[in-house]
């Protein structure tokens, strides 16, 4: 039998970017907040050894232990999944700060348009411009009422970041100044200007210069260590939950966190939650955490997976299209990235960091006119200077052999001597790509796994198709002496590295038949509960996704304050 | 070693420590970074004769690492040769069996990763109904689909040159191994030669590469080939630079001895 605890005004499943931002939002408010966090403690200073690329990014020191719980894929409804049995395709993070710990610090706001994309397609192309499987929605929120939240996110982070050019992007004003700029994003931004186009230095939160943010927390400036992105920062520069949000909810005296403590499900009666039930993994007791508001901020797949088998909220069936759990599952698109071979120049690349790139975004949202193409939406064009590591980073020329003397000496001469111009190509939502639980996997407890049911569909292979001869474009007009350009956007590969960058499930929306949250990321379903994260996305957009996620747990904070007070439905 | 030569690695530790600390504008003392940046101020130079003696006899000493885990003879022989024409010795300098690279796949096998720990393991597998594009969906795990490939590379070695693997000529290694990759060599199990094939390559990358603590990249001559700089404290002054810098690089046991 499980062992209950004393009441709390709020617990959270897990503690990452979300739990972290609700956590320091309402224990300074006064609540008490419990974070339940199945990982580990963490702190600056376990990231002495950090400068390791085997035990980190092979080895994914940080990630989720598969062997405990993970998904199992497949491309389509046809098919048995089969689980997702070693890191690949995304990373899940783990321990205190989740994936904030170890992400790169790019941080964007969603454009205007993807907030009502449904409505803006319509008004410009029509409805037929909408293929009948596509479900676009509109957010039930739009930028403008998004633009205080993003500023919290961004002066809590302390952004680095420039304006961007593109006249149909709204300006923001950023807390720091940019990062320093190296001479191939200089390159890339001389070539990228000469056809036209806007680029301008990535919004990142590694910061530029040192930072003090208003809750008195102070930051010093990035190195440019080239280990960031999958590791954890030695110097506090890069922004995460460890050394913004949390040490302010701690500092309360409000907030208690438990490491090692995995929540299994959301108890709830009569359409209320009562708290959530969750293992003691060190002492493997079972525990009962009632509260009165439950906050579910485990990441965008655990989030699901964690009401599928609380069994709250209506599952999303794909034969019907109704129901709203585990629908408009999205994803992004790496495939459009081309490199490009400069045989007379020598670039620092072993140095970087994650969020140092140049980015432009005149094919991303709607800021170019699809009137005759067969596609909406796209996705930004970057240059990145994240730091190249030498296990990770073997880049020859097409037609060089893979291993053997020919294939060691091209990939060592062109170490520092190529570049590469990628996209982060946005998905849109299809009927056929959901989440459901898995009729035959069982996780460390013998809860069923989530299956996710994936794959590209024509709107992402004709977006590829049409920034790919961009990013191609731009390496030409940079100089290069020989590009290689990508093939055709194949099925989803699960094993190959592309983005943690998944979004839906649980989506937030102005209509409770189509979504799962209102835009205070409240269950329609069940008042007292809270599903912050990517989830909420119904579809993604072609940037990365934690500016918006940021922002929108900043909402649901001041929303769980409203309930709290008021009680109802807030919406 | 003369004055001079003991002395240069520790004055370029100090004033690099010491430009890092100008260079990055930390709040000594600030809520979050008293760890970290705490621990490196913390520990000043009246270390400096252990380093000493220690850069002293790194130079003679009996590499201790230098001995086997998991494999035996035959195994580790024949992984030594198949690394090796993975990533040769050539005139840009140092190949796999060199750089110790067999040393590293031997202790890799030994540890979690050999025995798929943190990846899950349960079943039922379907190894046959799963592309490429799906990974790794056997019940074997790395130790015994090494076991398996070795026999199989000895035994295609024995079959059409009478003769154990790392005992055949260069042309016949590569010929052998070119048919691994290609799935055309049945293993005696539920995984592909293709599969064993890629997971040989990628650790032999990774011997050649992974910071020398775990018994690969020698000497860290496997950075030096590729001008990668390895566990730096700061680029914050190279960043913008427009000419190529080069430095000698640096492992994580330098942190550790600080
Ligand atoms: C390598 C990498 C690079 C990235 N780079 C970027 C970037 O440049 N820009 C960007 O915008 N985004 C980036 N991201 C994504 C970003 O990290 C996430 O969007 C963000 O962290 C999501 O916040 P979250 O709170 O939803 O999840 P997380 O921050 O991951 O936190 C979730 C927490 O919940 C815990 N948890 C999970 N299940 C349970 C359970 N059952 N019980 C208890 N606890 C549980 C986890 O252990 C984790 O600590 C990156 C991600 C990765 C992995
Ligand atoms: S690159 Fe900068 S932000 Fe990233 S880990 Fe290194 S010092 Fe920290």
């Amino acid at each position: 039998m499980a062992k209950k605890l004393p009441k709390t005004d709020i617990v959270l499943a897990g503690v990452g970017w979300t739990g972290g931002i609700i956590a320091a939002e309402l224990t300074r408010k006064g609540y008490k907040v419990v974070g339940l966090e199945r990982g580990k403690e963490r702190k600056t200073e376990d990231y002495l050894m950090v400068h390791d690329e085997l035990r980190y990014q092979q080895r994914n020191e940080m990630m989720q232990d598969l062997s405990k719980e993970t998904l199992t894929v497949r491309h389509d409804r046809t098919k048995r999944a089969l689980p997702y049995r070693q890191h690949g395709s995304f990373l899940i993070g783990d321990g205190v700060g989740g994936s904030g710990e170890h992400w790169n610090g790019l941080t964007y706001r969603f454009f205007p348009y993807d907030f009502e994309i449904y409505t803006k397609t319509v008004e410009r192309y029509g409805k037929d411009k909408i293929p009948a499987d596509m479900p676009l929605q509109d957010w039930g929120i739009t930028y403008d009422e998004l633009v205080p939240y993003f500023e919290k996110f961004e002066t809590m982070a302390g952004i680095s970041g420039e304006a961007n050019p593109h006249p149909e992007v709204p300006e923001v004003k950023y807390p720091t100044v940019p990062l320093k700029e190296t001479p191939s994003m200089k390159m890339f931004r001389e070539a990228s200007k000469n056809l036209g186009y806007h680029p301008y230095i990535a919004p990142a939160a590694t910061l530029s210069e040192s930072y003090t943010n208003p809750d008195g927390i102070s930051r010093g400036a990035c190195q440019y260590c080239g280990f960031c992105e999958r590791f954890g920062c030695e110097y506090g520069a890069k922004a995460s939950p460890v050394v913004t949000v949390l040490p302010v909810a701690k500092e309360t005296g409000n907030f208690e966190v438990r490491t090692h403590c995995v929540v299994r499900k959301v108890l709830h009666t009569n359409g209320k939650a009562t708290g959530v039930l969750y293992v003691d993994t060190r002492t493997g007791e079972e525990y009962i955490q009632e509260a009165d508001v439950v906050v579910v901020s485990a990441y965008v797949l655990n989030n699901i997976r964690i009401l599928l088998n609380s069994k709250l909220g209506r599952p999303y069936n794909p034969e019907t299209g109704t129901g709203v759990i585990g629908k408009n599952y999205a994803y992004q698109m790496t495939s459009a990235a081309s490199t490009g071979f400069f045989k007379d120049k020598e670039f620092n690349l072993y140095a970087g960091t994650g969020a140092l790139a140049g980015v432009l975004d005149d094919f991303n949202g709607d800021n170019f006119d699809h009137t005759d193409l067969n596609f909406i939406h796209g996705g930004n064009i970057a240059l990145g200077h994240y730091g190249k590591r030498p296990i990770s980073n073997n880049s020859v020329p097409k037609g060089t052999p893979g291993w053997g003397k020919e294939f060691k000496d091209e990939s060592i001469f062109w170490a520092n001597r190529s570049l590469s111009v990628g996209s982060q190509g946005s998905v849109m939502p299809n009927k056929e790509n959901y989440i459901d639980l898995d009729p035959t996997y069982k996780d460390q407890f013998g809860d069923p796994l989530i299956r996710m049911t994936f794959n590209y569909k024509d709107n992402e292979r004709n977006q590829q198709k049409y920034i790919r001869e961009i990013t191609t474009k731009i390496l030409e007009e940079m100089g290069a002496d020989m590009i290689t350009t990508p093939g055709d956007q194949g099925d989803w590969d699960t094993t190959k590295y592309q983005t943690t960058h998944n979004t839906g499930g649980v989506i937030m929306g102005a209509d409770p038949e189509t979504s799962a949250l209102n835009n205070y990321l409240q269950m329609w379903d069940c008042e007292n509960v809270f599903v912050p994260g990517a989830n909420a996305f119904p579809h993604n957009s072609g940037m990365n996704p934690t500016g918006t996620v940021g922002a929108l747990a900043y909402r649901a904070a001041e929303g769980i304050e409203k309930y709290l007070k008021n009680g109802g439905s807030l919406v | 070693m003369s004055e001079q030569d003991k002395k240069t690695p520790i004055l370029d530790k100090r004033s690099s420590r010491r430009t890092f600390i100008k260079n990055s504008g930390l709040t000594v003392g600030g809520v979050v970074l008293g760890g970290a940046l705490g621990s490196l101020l913390g520990k000043d130079s009246t270390k400096t004769k252990t380093i000493e003696s220690h850069v002293h006899s790194e130079a003679t000493a009996v590499n201790f690492n230098q001995a086997l885990m998991y494999f035996d003879k035959t195994q580790f022989d024949t992984i030594e040769a198949a690394a090796e024409q993975i990533f040769p010795k050539t005139d840009v300098g140092p190949g796999a069996k060199e750089l110790l690279v067999a040393y590293f796949i031997d202790h890799q096998l030994a540890s979690n990763w050999g025995l798929n720990a943190k990846e899950y393991m349960t079943g039922p597998f379907f190894p046959t109904e799963a592309t490429a594009l799906f990974g790794h969906q056997t019940h074997l795990n790395r130790q015994q689909i090494f076991n398996l490939g070795i026999e199989a590379l000895n035994a295609e070695a024995q079959k059409n040159y009478d003769n154990n693997f790392a005992a055949l000529n260069e042309d016949d290694q590569i010929a052998i191994l070119t048919a691994f990759e290609a799935d055309e060599v049945t293993l005696n199990g539920a995984v592909t030669s293709g599969f064993f094939f890629r997971l040989l390559k990628s650790a032999t990358i990774e011997g050649v590469y992974a910071d020398p603590l775990y018994g690969g990249n020698k000497n860290m001559e496997g950075w030096k080939m590729k001008n990668f700089p390895g566990h730096q404290m700061s680029y914050a002054n190279i960043i913008e630079k427009d000419e190529f810098v080069k430095m000698d690089p640096m492992s994580l046991n330098s942190q550790h001895n600080h």
